[in-house]
């Protein structure tokens, strides 16, 4: 189970999610970043409620990092200890950008 | 020492999680020891559904046994598709800018990192994927 909350303010997006990243939520969140990201500048992603997150989960950021690098930037603020912990061991803490 | 059969499709995650997260619960894991061994259990039961039964489908069940003395979990997987050893396969880049990077086999790496023991094994037609855990 994944909610997934858009605050849009002209080429800023931030995105909340909420629940878990995972093998049957991750196609969800790259359906919706298909349709929202085009023309996206300044991106933000707020873990705060972000309870679980998988390799499945770890794709959808690793890709859509590598489009915001093409047209703008991407911070993820507030993750969890435990989600910080899978960011470190997978060695995504040095590719994102983490608040 | 549980054991559930499966069809082996990711639609049956959902029944292995709460399989496993209900014998996590009655031995009292700590929540970091259970989020990581719900995310070793989708790894490695989504690899099973992708790639065990290239043919079409087949079945897979999952094992759990608890250990009290030593506060440990025992879960192995099991199938009958194709042989594959998870463990002969090198690791992921997880270094360098993300243009470098893919998160093939990433999973497999998170499962390795977190888990205390990892073991495979072919043996009477099956693989047999074993993972322990300390839960405390």
């Amino acid at each position: 189970m994944l909610n997934i909350t858009k605050n849009a303010n002209g080429e800023a997006l931030k995105i909340i999610l909420e629940g878990r990243l995972d093998t049957t939520t991750a196609p969800q969140l790259e359906a919706e970043l298909g349709k929202v990201l085009p023309g996206v500048t300044d991106l933000k992603f707020d873990l705060e409620k972000l309870e679980y997150i998988s390799s499945a989960g770890l794709r959808v950021l690793l890709s859509t990092q590598k489009t915001m690098n093409k047209q703008g930037k991407m911070v993820v603020s507030n993750a969890s200890a435990e989600v910080k912990e899978i960011f470190d061991v997978t060695g995504f803490s040095d590719i994102l950008t983490i608040e | 020492m549980k054991r559930l059969s499966v069809k082996a499709t990711v639609e049956s995650l959902d029944e292995v999680q709460s399989f496993i997260d209900q014998v996590l619960e009655e031995i009292g894991c700590s929540m970091k020891a259970q989020m990581q061994i719900d995310i070793a259990v989708e790894e490695l039961f989504v690899n099973i559904a992708h790639y065990a039964y290239p043919e079409g489908n087949g079945d897979a069940a999952v094992e759990i046994e608890t250990d009290a003395d030593k506060s440990c979990v025992k879960i192995t997987f099991e199938d009958r598709g194709i042989p594959f050893d998870p463990l002969a396969h090198e690791d992921p880049n997880v270094t360098g800018p993300a243009e470098e990077r893919s998160v093939g086999g990433l999973g497999i790496f998170m499962v390795k990192k977190s888990m205390d023991d990892m073991s495979y094994e072919y043996k009477d037609g099956k693989n047999l994927l074993t993972i322990i855990k300390n839960y405390k």
